[in-house]
C-alpha cells in the first residue's frame, strides 16, 4: 500500500514538475510548482520527516511562491510581448541543462543510500522534539550562525531592492 | 509501529480526500443545477461595473518585493522556533540540569532573535520599510491680502 502511495507521489511530482517547464503561462508554471512542492512534502512524510514536510509547505509553497509571483510580475512575462527565443539561446540552454544532468548522474550514481534497518527504526525520529534535541545538543553553533546568515540575507535583500535616487517609481 | 504510523497519516490523508470530495460535490451539483447560457457581457470580468480595459499585468512597486523578502526571512526564522519551543519547557531536562537548561535555552534563543532584530532595526532605521509617500504641495497664495483678513471675515459672517 505504501509503495503505491510512493509511486503515485512520484508520478504526481514528475508530471507537475514537467508541467512547470512546459506550460506557456508563467503563472500556471508557478501553480504547478506549488503542486510539485506539495507532492515533495508527501515524499518527506513517507521518509518519516514530518517536520520537514510541514516546513516545506509553509516556507516553499507559501512564502517562496509569493516571491516567484512577484518576479513574474516584475518581468512582465505576458503572452503579447513574449519575444521569440533565438536558436542559439535554446541550444545553450540544452547544453547547460544537459551538463547539469550529467553532473547529477555522476554524483549520484555511486551514492550509498542508507537502507532501512528494522531493529534501529524509530518512528519518532522526524518529530520536532527530536529535532530540537539535536539542534541544541550537537548543532548549537550552526543554529546561532544561521541567525547571522539571516541577517546578511536581510541586509542584502533590502540593498538590492532599494530605490535608487532619481529612479522612476511606479 | 508501522501500523500506527500509517493510520496517523491515513487520518490526515482522509481529511485531504474528504475536503477535495466535498468541494467537488458542491461544484458538481451547482454545475448540474444551474442554467448555462453565457454571453460575452457575462463572461467579462467584473470590475465594479466599469468596463475592464488594458491588461492586469502591471509592474509592481519593488517595495512589495522588499517587504516579501523580509517576510520570508522571518518565516524561516519562525521555523527554528518550533524545535526550540518543544524542548524549552521540558521538565526532565530542567530537573536534570538543576534549572540551568531553561535559562540556557532562553538566552540562546535571545541571541538568535537579537541578531535578527538587529537586521530589522537596520531595515527600519534606514527607511526601507517606509512606503514612498506623496509630498503634498501646499498652495501658496500670491494675493496681497493677508490670510488673517480672510479669517476675520469668516469669523464675522459665520
Amino acid at each position: 500500500m505504501i509503495q503505491n502511495v510512493f509511486y503515485f507521489l512520484c508520478f504526481l511530482t514528475l508530471i507537475s514538475g514537467s508541467m512547470v517547464v512546459f506550460s506557456r503561462n508563467p503563472v500556471y508554471s508557478v501553480l504547478f510548482l506549488i503542486l510539485t512542492f506539495f507532492s515533495i512534502s508527501g515524499h518527506y512524510i513517507l521518509l518519516n520527516a514530518q517536520f520537514l514536510a510541514a516546513v516545506n509547505i509553509i516556507v516553499y509553497a507559501g512564502a517562496i511562491m509569493v516571491l516567484f509571483l512577484f518576479v513574474i510580475m516584475f518581468l512582465n512575462l505576458n503572452k503579447e510581448n513574449e519575444t521569440h527565443k533565438s536558436n542559439l539561446s535554446k541550444f545553450a540552454a540544452v547544453i547547460a541543462g544537459g551538463i547539469l544532468l550529467v553532473i547529477m548522474v555522476a554524483a549520484l550514481k555511486d551514492v550509498d543510500a542508507g537502507t532501512y534497518k528494522a531493529e534501529g527504526f524509530d518512528s519518532q525520529i522526524g518529530m520536532v522534539q527530536n529535532l530540537g534535541m539535536v539542534l541544541f545538543k550537537n548543532y548549537l553553533l550552526p543554529f546561532e550562525l544561521a541567525s547571522v546568515l539571516f541577517l546578511v540575507a536581510m541586509a542584502g535583500a533590502v540593498m538590492l531592492g532599494k530605490k535608487e535616487t532619481g529612479e522612476r517609481h511606479f | 509501529m508501522e501500523e500506527t504510523y500509517l493510520s496517523d497519516f491515513g487520518t490526515i490523508l482522509l481529511f485531504l480526500i474528504g475536503g477535495a470530495v466535498f468541494i467537488l460535490i458542491g461544484l458538481g451539483a451547482s454545475k448540474m443545477l444551474r442554467p448555462s447560457n453565457p454571453n460575452p457581457e457575462k463572461l467579462s470580468s467584473y470590475e465594479c461595473g466599469e468596463e475592464a480595459m488594458g491588461s492586469s499585468w502591471v509592474s509592481f512597486n519593488p517595495r512589495f518585493y522588499v517587504i516579501a523578502l523580509i517576510f520570508i526571512i522571518f518565516d524561516v526564522e519562525l521555523v527554528f522556533f518550533f524545535p526550540w519551543a518543544v524542548v524549552f519547557g521540558q521538565e526532565e531536562l530542567i530537573r536534570a540540569t538543576n534549572g540551568t537548561w531553561g535559562w540556557f535555552s532562553l538566552i540562546e534563543m535571545g541571541i538568535f532573535l537579537g541578531i535578527l532584530l538587529l537586521g530589522l532595526a537596520y531595515v527600519w532605521v534606514n527607511g526601507h520599510l517606509d512606503w514612498i509617500k506623496p509630498k503634498p504641495v501646499i498652495p501658496q497664495s500670491r494675493s496681497k491680502i493677508p490670510a488673517e483678513m480672510y479669517a476675520a471675515v469668516n469669523k464675522k459672517y459665520s
